[in-house]
């Protein structure tokens, strides 16, 4: 029964697995870290079976590993999520993310009068988890945005 | 000691603290009281108005003249050669900046305040940036409240008309909110307070609740904010028929509390009756005229270490 449990996606011999994403997000996360365009080779599973989400999606990327700015986007949709660095087919760290405090330059504001379109600043957000949503604030016009309309999804 | 506002930058109103806030009041009442055409002697002001708004500007000019000090700038950015140019704000603030001790400012963008902070040399003091804030606004308003009540603490505050887009209102609130208020509401549906500020109220522990009609309001209310329900945001017939429930007359004021004051950001058009203008309760001719001492404080004890 293990060996079945562990074959639900193929098993990777180095890099990055994210597990634990919230079914449906998946391809937003896909989108957003631009992992479509390059030529890594990554496999995605949808809706699999979850005894904590009831559904999951996983990424597996190979010979990649994610650097802190990329972590903190992924929090941003997953933040129940779990990053598994993979090496040598077995799991050589774990840990889970957290929704960031912050966010520097990764987004623009969606506030179209907000004078960060103009002008040689890079966009800031603070954030703040509220219900099922995450609230993005705006360092310059002080606007409030839910996630999803900040990351244009 | 140094006062916590010497050499800050006034952006936006919740940055400054419950201290603070006292301290812009209590230094307003004193230059009330007391003139000091000392305090700003040999400073020069820069008055940067890139979007026109006469009465902010005539207010801030006068509390710099009164106080000594002389201001340069624009009295509405569209037509100066920056503009033209398309040179961007933070160059124009790095280099205005460096000619000034202060550098107060109007911008139709929101934001613009905050990014002109980043990169200016002297505090900025933003007379209003977009849609967002126009913390002055709040502090004559606080100032106001203060005068006419004695104490800024424990009031019960009611606000009507255009609760959902009015900033003045919106950035009042938060800053009533240091002070322990407690909120009613009179507004039409499409207009009610938005629920990212109801939630602050929440969690700040303010009781709030929302009224239909003035008689509900009067007879408990310390003050009661009006502002105007714009025509612009309803259809003709529509507006017609709700515009009329949020006019204030000086009958709603039969059974009014003896302190309740009434105040307006100004201008008014018909949303309070002039007949009201004689009761004891307007307070919005003093407000305005409140608005220069609360920029004169505002200005000297950013410009002064102490005063
Ligand atoms: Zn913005």
């Amino acid at each position: 029964m293990v060996e079945k449990k562990k074959l639900q996606v193929e098993a990777i011999s180095t890099g990055t697995v994210i597990d634990h994403i919230p079914a449906g997000q998946g391809i937003k996360i896909l989108r957003q870290l631009q992992l479509l365009g390059t030529d890594l080779r990554i496999t995605v599973g949808f809706n699999l079976p979850s005894k904590e989400l009831g559904m999951k999606d996983i990424i597996k990327v190979e010979n990649r590993l994610f650097d802190e700015a990329e972590a903190s986007e992924l929090g941003l949709f997953a933040p129940k999520a779990t990053i598994n660095v993979i090496e040598d087919y077995s799991v050589r760290g774990k840990f889970k993310m957290s929704v960031p405090e912050q966010l520097e330059s990764v987004f623009e504001c969606p506030n179209s009068n907000c004078i960060t379109h103009n002008e040689p600043v890079q966009s800031f957000f603070t954030l703040k988890q509220r219900e099922n949503d995450i609230q993005m604030k705006c360092k310059y016009c002080e606007k409030s945005f839910s996630k999803d309309i900040v990351a244009g999804l | 000691m140094t006062n916590p506002l010497y050499k800050k930058h006034i952006v936006s109103i919740t940055d400054l603290t419950r201290e603070e806030l006292e301290l812009i009041v209590s230094t307003a009442e004193k230059l009330k009281k007391s003139p000091r055409s000392d305090l700003l002697q040999g400073k020069v002001i820069a008055s940067c108005f890139f979007e026109a708004s006469t009465r902010t500007r005539l207010s801030f000019e006068t509390a710099v003249q009164r106080l000594g000090g002389t201001f340069i700038g624009f009295a509405d950015g569209g037509n100066t050669s920056l503009a033209k140019k398309g040179e961007t704000l933070a160059d124009s603030v790095q280099v205005i900046a460096s000619y000034t001790d202060a550098f107060v400012m109007r911008h139709p963008q929101e934001g613009a305040a905050r990014l002109a902070a980043e990169f200016s040399t002297v505090p900025v003091i933003n007379g209003g940036d977009g849609s967002n804030q126009h913390p002055t606004q709040t502090l004559l308003d606080l100032f106001s409240i203060y005068e006419s009540q004695g104490t800024l603490d424990g009031l019960k505050v009611a606000f009507c008309g255009d609760l959902k887009y009015g900033r003045t209102v919106h950035s009042l609130a938060q800053a009533l909110c240091q002070f322990g208020a407690e909120f009613t509401f009179l507004a039409p549906d499409a207009l009610t307070m938005p629920d990212f500020l109801l939630h602050d109220f929440e969690e700040a522990g303010i009781k709030f609740r929302h009224a239909d009609s003035f008689e509900e309001i009067v007879h408990e209310a310390d003050i009661l904010y009006m502002t105007r329900v714009q025509k612009e945001r309803f259809d003709e017939t529509e507006y017609k028929h709700i515009a009329s429930r949020f006019i204030l007359t000086s009958e709603h004021l039969l059974e009014a509390k003896p302190n309740l004051r009434i105040l307006h950001p100004l201008p008014r058009v018909d949303e309070i009756t002039v007949d009201v203008d004689r009761t004891p309760y307007a307070y919005y001719f003093q407000q305005a005229e409140n608005g220069v001492y609360a920029r004169e404080a505002l200005l000297a004890l950013v410009l002064n270490e102490s005063i």
